[in-house]
């Protein structure tokens, strides 16, 4: 089998970077979510109750933006796109 | 308000509609049609079983009694949904691939198809999970005990609520025998059970959005009323405890990966790897939506309703209290389908465990005379399953009735959230590190498990129910610092953050410390690979080798696990792609392995491959077959490194061979000039004498100078003859070994001054000089004078003839070389050439033209004979500028300098 290529076309290098985008999603999530256990003292107010909820409807429309993206982009046959950068894919232009 | 038989009946219609939706599904997907049943839709939706009763009824009440706290429950698998990159893709990737059928098929499978681990991870679901379906039959028989509370007594008062929580837990048992043991091979799925929960997921959805959008807008005024609402609340005086806030959020986060209905419907009923990119953000938003009104149901709910009323059911008394019947029905269908929908999917996938685990493994034992001839394994493991489904909602039954159905509805969750979250060290060690072992999963677990049980599970029953009050204030046996709930004196946390720290964190040390110190077995680091490097070699599994397994034997047995039709058709596509008719296919290790992950999707990955193992005749695995190919690969190598050896061996030889012949065709061709030279040798004389004592003999009147003259002549030649004969005659002599020595002390000076006078001078030409060292030759040697002095003077001799420098000088040194005394004689001459060097030595050797040399050629081999008698040696020593001997002698000959 044929190394990896250290560079990857523009198609390729997209791929990965939706990935990671797709792996530090609910590093990002996690942060969101810890404010209120910051700001433990207040108690539940409705600025509170807002904040948390759209956080958590941004992050599902982020991870709805991610996931559509590397649904399409991944191979049909589902394998890892990282695992394959070499393999192009077939005629895709997104 | 609405009377009670009618809402029994809408149950009822409602249940059977569930049947003809389940019915029909399972219909189209036999059918391969309604490609709809298999959109990554219905997968979201299927995942709904996360939210039971539990969440539709007890968020609110939740939320009424510690404020934001609820939502830690849906933050956590929102953030594992959308996480899926990380994890979810490769668990899925890794049941697809492994045939994993439950939770603990994957872990047992992932250790070395370990029974062992396969059969804890069932107790720990089985435990963990019976609280939580005995929640549902409560909150099941609570809300129809609201009903029957609230309408007019008749016939169907509800007098025994315990009758009403056992019927509902028969017709669950009989919905889910019906629809989750209808067919065995888990790779075609429960189409039917899963969209029944898909439609459930809908209803319960639409029904706790309704009661929300009822509350804010008819009766909270609108939404900002409703905020307003809300901070006026006793809600907003309620902090966030930041330890529970965070330990919740990782207890649900784990729940969803370790919760046995989760793993089910998340990775056994995954139908395409795809549907996972939708689910990661539909599932969120699904339970986005049913924590979306939960606070001001709540918030709306404490201030309407009158004080004491059970926050828990606010859903469901709000709507009652306003007198809205028809909203209050739906959200009671909603908690309804909540509460089945969690109940069916559980205890599909526990008496999957169960039966894959603990009742095939038990049954195999016990027939390990043959599996393949007593009984029918299809029959038996359909039974398996549906006793095990019996056996799950009794127990939650019996749960429900010796708790009495008291306690809040979030602790219960909690608690069994804790419980089943013990195996996720082992699920993710098992799936991102290779290092991961048994032993290693075997130690997390029971520390895990059992500190759970001691810090949360125990002391949840109440004081003095399991427990004894002592025992929880002071400790076992009055040891503070391990009293359940404040282990090493940490009273000030929260009951349950302190049992899952302490629970999580020695599970996770114990499974991390014995994987490292663990070395695993072949097996389980084969399948390790196989897990963690999913995606590099999807298409894999560990393999059989070819046995003696008989292709009759494994149809028997496929058939009656896969039922005939099936296992038919399976050996016949194997048996055509190996370009084969009938059914009977080769038993390749392909074929082996392929019917062994067919099998796997029955029974379970360990029981598949004891089944298989017994027909093959090798219940252990084909490791030992692999370690036998790697020795003989190792024997190979050895065998053709001896080969290597033996050839370079030969070509050693050979090299030699080719040398001594070279030799020997040189010391032929010398020999033929030899004997002509030799014969002319001997002629010349004799012809001489011969002549000359014929004129001797005839010629009577000769002159006495002349006779004198001719008789001279004559003796010179018979001389020459004799000296010629002495030659060989020593030679031969020497080389038999017939030589006898005569050993005295010699002085070297005076043997180096006879030889040098006995070689004589150069007949003819210019003397040649002789440059000795008088001080170095000062030694004594004990040794054949006479003998040792022959040497030098053919050595001298020979000097003498061959030298053809212009000024010929010889060197005579003296030196000591290793403790031997070396006597080197080098002149001045152009040397022999290399070719020639290593023939010098030889009999009848010569170098130069024969009639110079005037010599039979046997002096050097003279010389080496008498050297080879003497102990020491003579050489030729290249590169000195001319012809140069190095006569060595042993040092006994070389005593006292």
């Amino acid at each position: 089998m044929a190394r990896a290529p250290l560079f990857l076309a523009r198609e390729g290098y997209r791929r990965r970077r939706l990935a990671d985008m797709a792996r530090l999603l609910p590093v990002l999530g996690a942060a969101l979510f810890l404010v209120p256990a910051l700001d433990a003292r207040d108690g539940l107010g409705s600025g509170m109750l807002i904040y948390l909820f759209s956080a958590w409807f941004g992050l599902i429309l982020a991870s709805a933006f991610v996931s559509a993206r590397l649904a399409r982009a991944a191979p049909s046959e589902g394998a890892d796109p990282s695992a394959e950068p070499a393999a192009e894919p077939p005629e895709e232009a997104s | 308000m609405i009377a009670f038989d009618m809402l029994v009946a809408i149950c009822l219609f409602y249940v059977a509609i569930l049947f003809g939706v389940a019915f029909l599904a399972e219909r189209g997907g036999r059918r391969g049609s309604n490609a709809w049943l298999r959109s990554p839709l219905v997968y979201t939706l299927s995942l709904s079983v996360y939210c039971t009763a539990w969440t539709f009824y007890g968020a609110v009440g939740y939320a009424a009694r510690s404020g934001l706290e609820f939502v830690t429950i849906y933050l956590g698998p929102t953030l594992v949904l959308i996480g899926w990159w990380w994890t979810l893709r490769k668990l899925v990737r890794i049941g697809k691939t492994q045939r994993i059928t439950s939770i603990a098929d994957l872990i047992s499978s992932r250790y070395g198809k370990s029974n062992m681990l396969g059969v804890i991870v069932t107790l720990i679901a089985v435990v963990g999970t019976t609280p939580y379906i005995a929640l549902q039959l409560q909150s099941v028989t609570l809300s129809f005990a609201v009903f029957a509370a609230a309408g007019a007594p008749g016939p169907w008062q509800l007098v025994d609520l315990n009758a009403a929580a056992f019927s509902v837990a028969i017709g669950l048992a009989v919905f889910t025998v019906f629809f989750g043991t209808r067919n065995l091979d888990a790779n075609e799925r429960h189409h039917g059970v899963v969209t029944a929960i898909a439609v459930e997921a809908v209803v319960k959805l639409i029904a706790l959005l309704a009661v929300g959008i009822f509350v804010v807008w008819g009766i909270g005024g609108g939404a900002q009323a409703t905020l307003d609402r809300i901070e006026a609340s006793p809600l907003a005086g309620m902090p966030v405890a930041p330890g529970r806030w965070i330990g919740l959020t990782f207890l649900a986060g784990a729940a969803i990966l370790t919760l046995p209905r989760m793993f089910q419907v998340l990775v056994v009923e995954n139908e395409d790897e795809r549907h996972l990119a939708t689910a990661a953000w539909a599932f969120p938003g699904y339970v986005f939506l049913m924590s979306l009104f939960v606070v001001p149901i709540a918030a709306i709910g404490l201030a309407e309703m009158p004080p004491g009323a059970n926050p828990d059911l606010f859903v469901l008394t709000l709507p009652l209290a306003q007198g809205r019947d028809g909203l209050a029905t739906l959200a009671f269908l909603g908690g309804f389908s909540s509460a089945t929908s969690m109940v069916i999917v559980a205890a599909i996938a526990l008496s999957t465990m169960v039966s894959n685990h603990i009742v095939m493994p038990l049954f195999l034992h016990w027939t390990r005379s043959g599996a393949t001839m007593s009984g029918d394994v299809r029959t038996l493991v359909l039974r398996a399953r549906r006793l095990s489904i019996g056996g799950v909602l009794l127990l939650g039954y019996l749960y429900y009735r010796l708790t009495g159905g008291s306690e809040a509805l979030a602790e219960i969750g909690l608690i069994s959230f804790a419980g089943v979250a013990q195996v996720l060290p082992a699920l993710l060690g098992g799936i991102l590190w290779r290092g991961a072992t048994r032993a290693g999963a075997l130690a997390g677990l029971t520390v895990g498990f059992s500190l759970w049980a001691y810090t949360l599970f125990l002391p949840s029953f109440g004081e003095g129910a399991v427990m004894s009050a002592g025992l929880l204030a002071d400790g076992p046996w009055g040891i503070g610092w391990l009293r359940p709930q404040g282990l090493f004196g940490l009273d000030g946390l929260d009951p349950l953050v302190h049992a899952v720290v302490f629970s999580m964190g020695a599970n996770a040390l114990a499974f991390t410390l014995v994987s490292l110190f663990d070395f695993p077995g072949p097996m389980e680091r084969l399948q390790a690979a196989q897990f963690v490097n999913v995606f590099d070699h999807s298409p894999a599994g560990q393999g059989w080798s070819q046995g003696r397994a008989e292709a009759e034997d494994l149809l028997l047995m496929a058939q009656r696990i896969l039922g005939a039709d099936d296992a038919q058709r399976l050996f016949q596509r194997a048996a055509a792609d190996q370009g084969k008719q009938g059914y009977l296919p080769d038993t390749t290790p392909e074929f082996l392995r392929g019917l062994e992950r067919k099998l796997a999707g029955s029974v379970g990955a360990a029981t598949a491959h004891a089944m298989v193992g017994q027909i093959v005749g090798r219940s252990s695995v084909s490791v030992e077959d692999l370690m036998k190919v790697a020795d003989e690969t190792a024997q190979m190598m050895e065998y053709s490194s001896q080969l290597e050896a033996k050839s370079e061996e030969l070509a050693r030889t050979a090299r030699q061979l080719r040398e001594v012949n070279e030799k020997l065709t040189e010391l032929s061709v010398q020999k033929d000039a030899f004997l002509s030279q030799i014969s002319h040798e001997l002629r010349t004389p004799m012809t001489s004498i011969r002549a000359f004592s014929e004129i001797l003999m005839e010629d009577d009147a000769l002159p006495p100078e002349r006779l004198a003259d001719y008789s001279r002549i004559i003796h010179q030649e018979s001389m020459r003859l004799t000296r010629l004969l002495d030659d060989l005659l020593d030679l031969s002599v020497l080389e038999n070994g017939q030589v006898s020595l005569h050993p005295q002390p010699v002085s070297l000076s005076d043997l180096l001054d006879r030889s040098v006078a006995a070689a004589g001078g150069r007949s003819g030409r210019a003397p040649m000089a002789i440059r000795r060292d008088p001080a170095a030759e000062r030694v004594d040697l004990v040794t054949d004078g006479d003998r040792l002095s022959q040497v030098f003077i053919n050595l001298v001799s020979n000097a003498q003839k061959y030298c053809d420098a212009a000024d010929p000088v010889l060197t005579i040194s003296v030196t000591e070389v290793e403790g031997r005394v070396a006597v080197d004689f080098v002149d001045n001459g152009s040397g022999i050439p290399d070719r020639s060097q290593s023939i010098i030595f030889e009999k009848f050797s010569r170098l130069s033209d024969p009639r110079k040399a005037g010599g039979a050629g046997l002096g050097l081999a003279i010389c080496r004979e008498i050297m080879v008698r003497l102990g020491g040696s003579i050489v030729y020593l290249p590169g000195r500028g001319g012809a140069a001997f190095r006569v060595t002698l042993p040092s006994r000959c070389a005593e006292a300098a």
